[in-house]
């Protein structure tokens, strides 16, 4: 489990700048990142080092900013595993919102971050498939 | 509550007897001291002597804010310099600032009209008062400063912006009543959350807001996000500023100050006079303004006048809440739009915040209208497909409330231009 910052951004210059450059003055540092558009906005999704920080001080500039419950998943970094993993979802039903990867770890692990419609049920279903996953405190420490 | 019983339950005959007996006075001082006025009458074949009963007022040319213009700064002044001893002026958005002079008994007048709207909001010597239109040439400041000065209410000169500061004097100095514009006390209302405060600490208890025109269901918002009851208060530079008109408890229109005022309802179109109860624009004369007196002056704003007697016992008409301006109205593709319509239809989306703007263009010599609404925390999701749900739930409810088909765009907080705490609602690009 962990958070996820979430920021609405118009799809106009130098806003996606600006977000990070808030961010960076503030010493918070971005560990992964995706963006989902359309022609007109787009949602920035980020995982930092302090979530907390991140909401608050988005929140001052003005941002209209949320933090999401997703799932940090180890997947092994080998050719295979992350289909592997996701034949295990889909045996268990789980539905993916979306998902996106890490910027980097320090063992043989790839970290993909995993937004799901039931948090809970997909806890459980990872225990049961051997799928492993990171808890909040060790993933804001990578 | 009422601030002056004797003059706000006046009997209709004798407030007929005095307005006509002040607006002969109004109408011959106009004509022999303002050189517009004069030529305009002369224009039209009419005298000071030929007005002789309350009906001959629709003998009289119009007064329009082109005549403000071209009169700049002090062309409509009655009084010489010596006698004026303040002078407020309009932002001029929308060309040259409006400017208006006082004298003595002016600001007097205009004291006494905030007053008694301020009153009539739940105002008493008790209250601490928020002041937080701005301070400066915008009548909205010092128009209400002085009249919860006259109430002889604690005032809280805080003007405009700094959201922050604001809502810590509203909560450590015991506000009881703010007066602002209404969407400001929207932005308030934010920032009193962001700044995790507490509702239950807060003594306040009534708003009076204006200086734009605001729907019944902005009313709403406002005073269940508060949980505060909300009046509206009407005037602009050119009458005077704010306390021409305001409301009472009925909140059922609002009491035009008829012992200094007189209101009609013209066509826009013809110009000509409608009964009373008909739908038009608002025409106003003054009746005790010594520097700037106005003689049937356009405003622009559309309403009716309603003369049935209220509920709370004061005799002066009232016109109903002003839902637009007739230079407010846009035509999209022959249909009437008025920033107060969008108003109305966003705010039965829950979640949505009466933040927005119309933007009017014309591509390949086709009209289209594209509402900017700005994304609150309340509507926000992490996933496209939700936002894209909410667009196009609102393009659907305004397509059907307006009649015409609109591009809706989500754009961030706080994106869309607020001056002097008044929203700008229009921006037509057009080339026509």
């Amino acid at each position: 489990m962990a958070k996820q910052i979430s920021v609405f951004l118009e799809n106009k210059a130098g806003r996606l700048s600006h977000v990070t450059r808030v961010l960076g003055d503030a010493k918070v540092n971005i560990r992964a990142l995706s963006i989902a558009d359309t022609s007109d906005f787009g949602i920035l999704r980020l995982i930092v080092n302090d979530p907390e920080k991140a909401y608050r001080i988005l929140k001052e500039q003005g941002f209209t900013v949320s933090q999401t419950e997703v799932i940090a998943v180890l997947v092994p970094d080998t050719p295979g595993s992350l289909a592997t993993v996701l034949e295990r979802m889909a045996e268990e039903n789980l539905n993916i919102e979306y998902l996106y990867a890490f910027l980097g770890t320090k063992d043989d692990n790839a970290l993909i971050i995993f937004k799901v419609e039931d948090i809970e049920r997909a806890k459980e279903a990872f225990a049961k498939q051997g799928i492993r996953f990171l808890d909040e405190k060790r993933l804001y420490e990578l | 509550m009422m601030w002056n019983k004797e003059r706000e339950c006046m009997p209709r005959e004798e407030l007929d007897k005095l307005q006509l007996s002040r607006l002969k006075e109004t109408v011959a001082r106009a004509y022999d001291r303002v050189s517009a006025y004069r030529s305009k009458m002369d224009q039209a074949g009419v005298k000071p002597q030929d007005i002789n009963a309350l009906a001959d007022l629709k003998y009289l040319p119009f007064l329009t804010k082109q005549d403000f213009r071209e009169n700049y700064p002090f062309g409509l002044l009655a009084v010489p310099m010596r006698d004026v001893v303040r002078i407020q002026s309009s932002s001029g958005t929308t060309g040259k600032p409006t400017v208006a002079g006082y004298t003595r008994d002016d600001i007097e007048n205009w004291a006494e009209l905030m007053a008694r709207a301020l009153t009539s909001a739940g105002a008493t010597d008790d209250s601490i008062i928020q002041i937080s239109w701005g301070y400066g040439l915008f009548t909205g400041g010092l128009g209400g400063h002085y009249g919860a000065e006259k109430i002889g209410a604690a005032v809280l000169p805080a003007s405009g912006g700094n959201t922050r500061r604001q809502v810590m004097l509203m909560h450590d100095y015991g506000t009881t009543l703010l007066g602002c514009t209404p969407s400001y006390a929207l932005v308030m209302y934010e920032e009193f959350v962001e700044a995790g405060l507490d509702r239950s600490q807060l003594k306040f208890k009534s708003g009076l807001f204006g200086a734009e025109p605001w729907s019944e269901n902005m009313r709403k918002e406002i005073e269940s996000k508060w949980g505060i009851d909300a009046y509206d208060v009407y005037g602009m530079t050119e009458l005077i500023g704010p306390g021409v008109a305001s409301e009472c408890a009925c909140k059922d229109g609002l009491h035009l100050a008829e012992d200094h005022f007189i209101a009609e309802i013209i066509d826009p179109e013809s110009g000509e006079v409608l009964p009373y109860g008909s739908h038009g624009e608002l025409v106003i004369t003054s009746l005790t303004k010594q520097a700037l007196p106005v003689v049937r002056y356009r405003t622009r704003d559309l309403t009716q006048i309603n003369r049935q007697p209220c509920a709370c016992g004061r005799t002066h008409a009232r016109i109903q809440k002003i839902l637009g301006r007739s230079d407010d109205m846009i035509i999209i593709r022959g249909v009437n739009v008025f920033p107060s319509m969008v108003e109305s239809i966003l705010l039965q989306i829950p979640g949505i915040e009466p933040q927005y703007q119309l933007v009017v263009d014309r591509i390949n010599n086709l009209d289209r209208l594209e509402v900017q609404v700005e994304v609150s925390e309340g509507v926000f999701s992490d996933e496209v497909r939700r936002l894209e749900e909410l667009e196009s739930r609102i393009t659907r409810e305004l397509d059907s409330g307006l009649g015409i088909s609109v591009r809706v765009r989500l754009v961030e907080p706080r994106s869309i231009e607020r001056s002097e705490g008044k929203a700008k609602r229009i921006i037509d690009n057009r080339k026509i």
